[in-house]
This record gives structure tokens, sequence and C-alpha cells, in this order.
């Protein structure tokens, strides 16, 4: 088991440094620059910004620098935000963002769940079609268009909470965002758990333990529960990147001050260093989340497990 | 083949809300294919009698004006058009992609699996956002462009779930038969996992359209996709949030669009599912 984890993670290194190559060459090849204004500078201050930021110097050479000090964990400067380096911005917007995720994610897989198997054992029933109704709604909406009804309702309208202010570490502030970026992944992972418990309980083993004796709640919880979560699991890599992707929305609709906002201005801008350091640290996520998922996956399923 | 076809149509009819979503579907295709000719208005026309004015009959800004005056009505349909045909482009490519690459990927197994999947790693570390920013920089915006980067990174999911359902079936008595009656690799793909994972495809490839528009209007949302003057539910929406207190139906109009078309789809493709799900007969 151990060697299978340690086989992945070196494959894992590898991808990384292929994700950072691509991105790397593809965001120079790309016309217009990070010093590009409505007015074009005049050339000797050209000059001078891109001998101070390294760019005069070969392409090949600046990729070997980069690569040197990303070793060092220095993500280098940023071209716009002058006065940050980009591992201040990470360290600065990452926690808030990483913290809105986590809650989202472990709101989806804890609300989830349970409900995609309450769905599951009334199959059929009133509150079967309910909880699938609710489903298909949380999937269908983007985030963008939930956020802003949610906050017209609840903030412009009821004013229960606030619509656009961000405080650290407040829980009324965190509720709409946190809601509007957890919905699709709950909702999708409520209808997998469903359609996969359904099939399950339909499986001999399951006739078998009940035929047991054995009460609905162990059966569930002891026997149907695990082999039933495999296709959670496997989309689970899927969740981490569509929170990932509605945060960038979220954030900016609520105005949090979290990674997300650099992402699209840092490709607007051309901002190099800044969208390099974005690139790693979303890649890093999905694939140690997909890491997890391969160790999951094992645990859940005997029979995907490498022959011994 | 055909049985199984009345079947499934037999099994839709039956489901009220499939039913329900496909009328409404459809209503709002034909709205937003013939809708423009009953208004007046032509939705690139500023009106500055009436700059972010009330849905009303008079001037037949029938769902108001935008703070420029541009008439909401035919703007939320035009949006909806360029959503519908994306949609619907880009999942087709996205389809036959995703389910070749994942069968193959999951029947072979091993090295060959190992490599395709790093592959998919690969690309799905760079955020999809990303690979539609390159290539919107690189070649400038285009609608055309935008169609084939999303197809082209929609087929991702869909190969990862076809990969998954190809290894159990692989690992089933059937196909093990195949192999010992000389069958060729190929042909056990194509003739004996394929179709068996029409039932998945199908659930998938359903979603997938409403998906994809999602993504699309997320794009122009953030001001990657489709550009101003032109018209997207994504763009008029953002155009909506910034004036929300104000002007709430600036937001509600195209937001509710797009909000019941997507809804329509994805209850229309629920329903197909289990009408195509044999099982659960």
């Amino acid at each position: 088991m151990m060697r299978y984890f340690f086989t992945r993670l070196a494959g894992a290194i590898p991808t990384l440094f292929i994700i950072v190559t691509l991105t790397f060459f593809l965001m120079r090849a790309a016309p217009g620059g990070p010093f590009d204004e409505e007015q074009a500078l005049p050339p000797e201050i050209m000059a001078n910004l891109q001998n101070a930021y390294g760019l005069d110097q070969p392409m090949w050479t600046q990729y070997e620098r980069y690569l040197k000090s990303l070793l060092h964990g220095d993500f280098g400067p940023s071209f716009k935000y002058k006065d940050f380096t980009v591992t201040e911005l990470i360290r600065l917007g990452f926690p808030v963002t990483l913290e809105l995720g986590a809650i989202a994610l472990a709101l989806a897989l804890f609300a989830g769940i349970p409900l995609g198997v309450f769905a599951a054992l009334h199959h059929n029933s009133a509150a079967d079609t309910a909880t699938m109704s609710v489903a298909v709604v949380g999937i269908a909406i983007p985030t963008f268009v939930v956020l802003p009804f949610l906050g017209l309702l609840f903030g412009v309208y009821l004013h229960w909470l606030p619509v656009a202010d961000w405080e650290p570490g407040s829980i009324r502030h965190l509720a709409l965002p946190v809601i509007a970026l957890a919905l699709p992944p709950l909702a999708y992972i409520a209808r997998l758990t469903r359609g996969s418990m359904l099939e399950i309980l339909r499986s001999h083993f399951i006739r078998t333990a009940f035929a047991k004796g054995l009460p609905l709640r162990t059966v569930i919880l002891r026997h149907a529960l695990r082999p039933a979560l495999t296709p959670v699991a496997s989309y689970l890599v899927p969740a981490v990147a569509s929170i990932m992707t509605g945060s960038l929305v979220v954030e900016s609709i609520a105005g949090i001050p979290g990674i997300g906002r650099y992402l699209v201005q840092g490709a607007i801008n051309r901002d190099y260093t800044l969208v390099l350091g974005m690139v790693i640290i979303y890649s890093t996520l999905l694939i140690g989340m997909g890491l997890a998922v391969d160790l999951l996956y094992a645990w859940l399923d005997p029979r995907v497990r490498p022959a011994k | 083949m055909s049985r199984l076809a009345d079947d499934a149509v037999r099994r839709l009819r039956a489901n009220p809300a499939a039913v329900l979503a496909l009328f409404v579907m459809t209503g709002i295709i034909v709205v937003t294919v013939f809708g423009a000719w009953l208004n007046p208005n032509n939705g690139q026309a500023l009106d500055w009698l009436h700059l972010a004015a009330r849905p009303s009959l008079a001037k037949a800004h029938w769902f108001g004006t935008d703070r420029l005056g541009r008439d909401l009505f035919v703007r939320t349909l035009a949006g909806t058009r360029v959503s519908i045909a994306i949609g619907l482009v880009a999942s087709a490519i996205s389809l036959i992609v995703g389910v070749g690459y994942g069968a193959v990927a999951g029947y072979l197994g091993g090295r060959t699996d190992h490599l395709m999947m790093r592959i998919i790693e690969i690309l799905s570390g760079l955020p999809l956002i990303f690979f539609v920013i390159f290539l919107t920089v690189i070649f400038g915006r285009s609608e055309t462009l935008l169609f084939i980067s999303i197809g082209a990174v929609g087929w991702l999911t869909m190969a990862r779930i076809v990969r998954g359902q190809t290894m159990s079936i692989r690992q089933q008595e059937f196909i093990a038969a195949a192999i010992a009656s000389g069958a060729s690799t190929g042909r056990i793909i194509f003739r004996h996992v394929i179709p068996n994972l029409i039932g998945p495809v199908v659930v998938y490839a359903t979603l997938t359209v409403p998906q994809i528009i999602l993504f699309e209007s997320f794009l122009s949302f953030l001001g990657l996709g489709i550009q101003e003057p032109g018209a997207s539910l994504g763009t008029l929406i953002a155009e909506g949030v910034g004036e929300m207190e104000a002007a709430p139906w600036i937001l509600l109009m195209p937001g509710g669009f797009l909000a019941v078309l997507l809804l329509c789809l994805n209850i229309f493709g629920d329903g197909l599912r289990d009408a195509l799900d044999v099982k659960e007969a």
C-alpha cells in the first residue's frame, strides 16, 4: 500500500513540472507584455523595466532562473502589484480561499452523502422526489446566479445577512458565499450517492445482510455505504475543481480577499509570475486531491488495489 | 434497438417533470428564435429616455432596459441563442473525444492507462479557465474559438467517468468470453465495452450540455467570453450584479432565463437517463 502511494507520488512530480513548463512558455508566447499601457512607454524606460525583471534575458535563462527560485519557495516579484512579491500575495490571499473552499467542500460532503442515502432509502417516495428536485436546482443553477439571488433575497430585501462585505472570521459574512459555493457539489454528491446506493441495495450481499436479520442501520453503515461511496470518491477531484472555479466568481461578487481574483486579473495583465504562481498552487491542490482519491479508491474498493 | 427506443419514449412520457421541462425548453427555444421579431427594439439602440427602466409594456421594454437604455428582452434572447449554440456543438465534441479516450484507457489498463490518465491530469491541472484564457489571448476573442476550447476541455470529465466504468466492465465474464473467442482489442472496445457504457454516457452527455452553457456564461461573466456589444447571458448577469440594489431586474431577467434554461435541460436530461436506463425497469 505504501509502495503504491509512493509510486503515485513520484508520478505527480513530473506532472507538476510539465504544467509549470507549459504555462511558462505559453504565457510568454502570447502577444503583449506586462508593461503594455494605454500609452506606450518610452523605449529607455521599457528597457530598464525589462532589465530590472530580467525579461531581456534569453527565454531559457529566464526559465532556469524561475525554476531555481521556485525551489526556494520564491515565486518572484509581481509585475503589476509592484510592492508585492507573488509569495506575499499568495500568503495573504490563500488562507482565505482555502478556508472558504474547505468549509464548502466539508458542507458538500457532510450534507450531500446523508441526503443521498436518505433519498435512496425512500426510493420513489415524495421525500425522494423532493430531495432530488432540490438537487437538480443545486446542480443546474450557476454559482454566479445563486449568490446574487441569495444576496438580493437575504441582503437587500430581508436585511438578514451582509451582501458584499468581508470581515475575517465572521460566520455571517461567510454564510452566503459558502452556501453558494457548496451547492453544486453538494447536489451532485447527493445524487451520486443515491444512484450508487440504489444499485448496492439491490445486490446479493445486501440481501444476505438483511436475511441475517441485521438492522437497517448496520446494513447501511457497515455494508452498503463503503462500496456506494466509490463514485463519490472519483467525483472529489472535479468537486475541488468546481469549488476552485466557483471561488473565482464568489470572491469577486462577495468582495472576499482570496487569491481567486489574481487568476483572472493576472492573465489579463500578463503578470507572468503571478499567473505561474496561481497555476502552481491550484495544480498542486488538484494533484494532491487526485492522490488522496486514489488511496481512498483502493480503500473503498479492494478490486482496484494493485496485485500483490 | 427500436424497441428499446420505443420503450424509452414511453417511459419518458410517463415522467411529468421531464415532459414539462421539454415543453418549457421548446418554449424558450421558440421565443429565443422568433421572439425578437415580436419586439420593435433591436437590442443595440440606446433609449436615452429609459435608462435602467423597470420592465413595462410602454415602449415595449418587456424586461426593462439596462444602464445604457438597451432593451433587455432582445438582449436576453440574443444571449440565450449564443449559449444554446455553444452548448450543443461543444457537447458533441466532448462526447466523441471523451468516450473514445476513456474506453481505450480503461480497457487497456496498465502503462497505457497510466500515461493517458497522466495527460488528463495535466490538462485538468491547468484550470479550464487558463486554457481558454491562453487561447483567447493568443488567437483573439472569437466565438468559434470559444466553441472549440470549451469542447476541447469538456471531454476530460467524460473520459474519467467512462474509464472508471470500463475498468469494472473489463472484469466481467462476457469480456473474458470475447477474448477467449479471439476478438481483437479494437472490436472488444467498440462492440462490447462502449455499448455497455451507453447508460452512464447518456446520463453524463445530457448533463454536459447545461454544464457547457454554464461554463460559457461563467467565462462571459468574468469578461473572458462573449464581448460587448454582443450579449451573452453571462455578460448580462455580470452587468446585473453591479446594479443589483438599484435595478434588480437587470440581474433577475437574464439570471432567471439562464436558471430556467439550465434547470429544464437538467430535468430533461435526468428524465432521458431514467428512460434509457434499462436496469431501472
